[in-house]
């Protein structure tokens, strides 16, 4: 995994805000997580992605975020299952959006969403995990990539 | 028209539910994976379905084959996150009349039902 590949996450991640969230997000500098964990931010979705290529996406979120996100798309119910729904999604769209770059044997999963901290890190242990930043509106996300 | 919309996202469900200002079409059915399409699919007997492709249960590309071969003039406008040109081939391959990629805005779903409806009535 090198820069290019944080950057077509990157971009997903900046085009998912724009496009959805209708403000662009800001995306601080990404740097190696060795306990993903550590960034857990309260919703978390998982991708699995398998074929050409082998790791995880993570797309970690707390409430208050995901309930603005909501909002800004519409949505009057910003109850528990509706934010799991958005963080699960958020990690589908910018981990689909990356097969735009990879072709279609770059495999995901349907999301698997967690709240609290995780239990067990399902990202490969021989994988390194980086973590992108982001913040819209103020608030605070993290993207976590461990790919092959 | 009525409208079928199929997504295991609650949220995207209702996003499209309430983009959908396409005069004369209106939402009828609602299905959270493929195998709960199908089974509605008949009964409902929609003109146009919005198909998601990364579903649990049935993906949305064997489930647009399945109600083309129900119903041939069914119109299906695929609406996925998975962006790369093979897969859009691949669905209108098996009989699907659009792609929509996610993220999208309310304009850009509106446009899609215009033109696959303009294409219908006029193609």
């Amino acid at each position: 995994m090198d820069e290019s590949d944080l950057q077509i996450f990157i971009q997903g991640a900046t085009h998912f805000f724009l496009h959805m969230g209708g403000e662009q997000a800001q995306i601080g500098t990404p740097y190696l997580a060795s306990n993903c964990n550590n960034e857990i931010k309260g919703f978390t979705g998982i991708i699995g992605v398998t074929g050409k290529r082998r790791g995880s996406v993570y797309f970690t979120a707390p409430p208050v975020l995901l309930k603005v996100l909501l909002t800004t798309l519409g949505e009057e119910n910003t109850g528990h299952e509706n934010m799991c729904d958005m963080v699960g999604e958020v990690a589908n769209v910018i981990s689909g959006n990356a097969r735009k770059e990879y072709g279609n044997e770059f495999l995901i999963s349907v999301p698997i969403v967690v709240v609290g901290r995780l239990d067990k890190i399902v990202v490969p242990p021989e994988l390194r995990s980086f973590v992108v930043p982001i913040s819209w509106k103020n608030y605070d996300a993290s993207l976590v990539i461990a790919l092959e | 028209m009525k409208l079928m919309i199929v997504d295991d996202s609650n949220i995207i469900r209702r996003k499209i539910e309430r983009s959908t200002e396409v005069d004369g079409l209106e939402v009828v059915a609602t299905a959270t994976n493929g195998v709960d399409a199908l089974e509605q699919f008949p009964q409902v007997r929609p003109d146009i379905v919005t198909m998601d492709l990364t579903m649990p249960e049935m993906g949305g590309i064997e489930c647009v084959e399945r109600m083309v071969e129900m119903d041939p003039n069914v119109i299906i406008l695929v609406i996925s996150a998975l962006s790369d040109k093979a897969t859009a081939i691949e669905a209108l391959k098996k009989g699907a009349n659009g792609f929509l990629c996610k993220p999208f805005t309310e304009d850009e779903l509106n446009r899609a039902f215009r033109e696959l409806l303009e294409e219908k009535n006029y193609g």
